[in-house]
């Protein structure tokens, strides 16, 4: 085992599997002289030419169109968005195109396609630039969404993006990429749509995912010393939802609270408050919290913005509160 | 031009060079956060072309906006304190170093995504068209804009519906780390408005003079002829992209040429070589502005956070 960043662990998911296979590209603003905005492609210029490393025009929809016909005659192309808040200007070829083309033509077309993008807020970037809209994607059949909260699942998750044959929108953090963890020796691969425990515990059930899951396992700790054991339930990928986990835990703990950094109306925590109480409303013994962002789009001033996203604290108490 | 505009223009550019030189060491003592981008270099695009507007026409940019939000007329003091999101900034604090406006300055924003501004800057002339006035609406937007589809659709639509829009283009060789050659089918940007069957002409960006008789001659056109015209400027951003650029992607022999073309070194000799006004007047006008900027960081700094019941204010206008 290595303790490396969350950026090593992506920057050695994409090389493993350019290295792998030859029909693995990277196309996006910045991704090669630049070296990535977030350093995460730095040196992959050098490496491996302009050919499989393209920088293109500022041209969302270009940039995701474009990948999208490329998987479509066989290729793998991982296209980068600069910042999710950006998929905006792409929407249509997210949501009309890479969800749909498949099922549209009865199954004809493949489409091996990776979009990586990072989201999330807390850098004072003001309300277009700091989004965490992970929902509204994860609302479209046809697509499905994977944001990983540690190194180790990034690593993972990624390369198993990168060989699955169905477009994958990959949603990392702004605010994660010093994030710290081991992660295995060697080669591996993670499963897409499974939830993972990340923590265990017998006296509530956290399910959180992405960052999120750093600030509920802080929050934990603070329970912990407290006496409070919480189990957390990482998702991992929103869509397909693994609502397993979720479910055998919340059996165990009958208590729940949700984590997410997104808004909290038609949001992720919606979703998983829904699905325990349709699959388990016989466990329930207080209603669910959701701990998230606050409606409003995100201000430049820091102390605004620190006010409406959601903390540590936050969870502290909501967790607290479903177990009173 | 009379001799007090032409110190005014030369009182703008320093302006715009000392509140972005103070903003960016208040940048690196961690007072201003999130994203800036210093317009140093370019001052003699904004402070040229807002020059030849009338007070009526609008004004609408990207977040490379510090300069046109003081060359509209935006206090300082308000620059000042909205770069330290404080609640006497005058988006309240709220926007940030991106997202400055003032509707009573016909300034319309300071707009963060690429090209994003360009429909609405031709949705503005829709507006003064149904409303039968002959405004015109200025829009500036960088190279790297013109490669987004935002910017097709608006200029098709303004050339097709007859908008009075004045489309600035400030070629500033790069957007990021990606230079015009690299990223755009034509290097000649002004090409993409022929496509159109735009009217268009391009301008020297480091000499103030020169973008305002070209502005000028434009906004004429706009106005007279109820047509979109379509301005290329060609500058060059001093400092990186934003602040914290590792700025891999181009040489410092290449920038340093540049900087020895510097807007306000050049608009300083041509004051000087017209006798317009002796160095002693023009060193009078740089005490003043630091005299000016010295007082706008202070007002920042000593004014209040915004209040945390604002984070709902806003909203919604209902
Ligand atoms: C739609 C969109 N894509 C990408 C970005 C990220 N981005 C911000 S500025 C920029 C470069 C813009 O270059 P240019 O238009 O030449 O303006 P300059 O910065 O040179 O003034 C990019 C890619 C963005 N803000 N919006
Ligand atoms: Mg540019």
């Amino acid at each position: 085992m290595a303790k490396i960043t969350m950026r090593e662990a992506i920057s050695q998911a994409l090389m493993e599997e350019m290295d792998r296979d030859p029909a693995v590209f990277i196309m996006g603003e910045e991704v090669g002289v630049w070296g990535g905005t977030y350093a995460v492609t730095k040196g992959f210029y050098d490496k491996y030419g302009p050919d499989r490393i393209k920088d293109t025009p500022i041209a969302e929809n270009a940039i995701i169109g474009g990948a999208i016909g490329a998987a479509m005659v066989g290729q793998r192309p991982i296209a980068e968005l600069m910042t999710i808040n950006f998929a905006f200007s792409a929407m249509d070829y997210i949501v009309n195109q890479a969800a749909k083309l498949r099922y549209m033509f009865g199954g004809q077309f493949t489409l091996p396609l990776v979009i990586r993008a990072v989201g999330g807020g807390g850098r004072q970037l003001g309300a277009t630039h700091s989004q965490t809209p992970d929902a509204i994607f994860a609302h479209f059949p046809g697509l499905k969404v994977v944001s990983p909260g540690t190194p180790e699942d990034a690593k993972g998750l990624l390369k198993s993006a990168i060989r699955s044959n169905d477009p994958i929108l990959f949603i990392e953090h702004a605010t994660m990429y010093q994030v710290r963890g081991e992660v295995p020796d060697g080669e591996y691969t993670i499963p897409i749509g499974k939830s993972k425990i990340q923590r265990e515990g017998g006296d509530l059930t956290i399910v959180t995912y992405c960052k999120g899951l750093e600030l509920s396992m802080k929050a934990a700790e603070q329970l912990s010393k407290e006496g409070i054991e919480a189990e957390i339930v990482d998702l991992r990928t929103l869509r397909p939802l693994d609502m397993e986990p979720v479910l055998e835990s919340f059996k165990k703990t009958n208590r729940a609270i949700v984590v997410e950094e997104g808004w909290k109306s038609y949001g992720v925590g919606s979703e998983i408050v829904s699905r325990i109480y349709e699959e388990a409303f016989d466990y329930v013994d207080a209603p669910i919290i959701r701990v998230a962002q606050k409606e409003v789009p995100l201000p430049y001033n820091r102390t605004l913005e620190q006010a409406a996203l959601p903390q540590v604290a936050d969870i502290v108490a909501a967790a607290k509160e479903v177990l009173r | 031009m009379k001799k007090e505009q032409l110190l005014d223009l030369y009182y703008q550019m320093v302006l715009i060079r000392r509140v972005e030189e103070r903003g960016a060491e208040l940048y690196q003592a961690g007072k201003i956060g999130g994203f800036m981008h210093l317009y140093i270099g370019q001052e003699a695009v904004s402070t040229g072309l807002i020059a030849a507007r009338e007070p009526r026409d609008r004004v609408i940019t990207a977040y490379r906006d510090h300069g046109v939000a003081l060359n509209c007329g935006i206090p300082a003091n308000e620059v000042m304190a909205e770069l330290l999101g404080k609640a006497t900034g005058m988006s309240k604090g709220k926007g940030g170093s991106m997202h400055m406006a003032s509707v009573e300055k016909n300034m319309w924003g300071g707009h963060a995504i690429v090209g994003g501004h360009l429909p609405v800057a031709a949705g503005f002339a829709i507006g003064d068209q149904y409303a039968k006035n002959d405004n015109v609406t200025i829009c500036m937007f960088g190279d790297g804009a013109t490669n987004i589809g935002y910017f097709h659709e608006a200029l098709n639509l303004s050339k097709t519906w007859g908008l009075r829009v004045l489309w600035v283009c400030e070629n500033n060789v790069y957007g990021m780390g990606t230079s015009v050659e690299r990223a755009s089918a034509v290097t000649d940007i002004r090409q993409k408005a022929e496509g159109y069957g735009m009217k268009n002409a391009d301008a020297n960006g480091m000499d103030v003079m020169a973008v305002y008789e070209a502005a000028q001659e434009a906004l004429a056109y706009v106005r007279k002829e109820g047509q979109p015209y379509f301005l290329e400027v060609d500058t060059y951003r001093f400092r990186g992209h934003s602040m914290g650029d590792p700025e891999r992607y181009r040489k410092q022999d290449e920038v340093k040429k540049w900087q020895e073309n510097d807007p306000i070194g050049i608009f300083r000799k041509y004051l000087l070589d017209k006798k317009t006004a002796s160095a002693k007047a023009l060193d009078e006008i740089e005490d003043n502005v630091e005299e000016e900027v010295n007082k706008a960081v202070e007002f920042a700094e000593t004014s209040p956070e915004p209040a945390l019941e604002d984070l709902y204010a806003d909203i919604y206008a209902d």
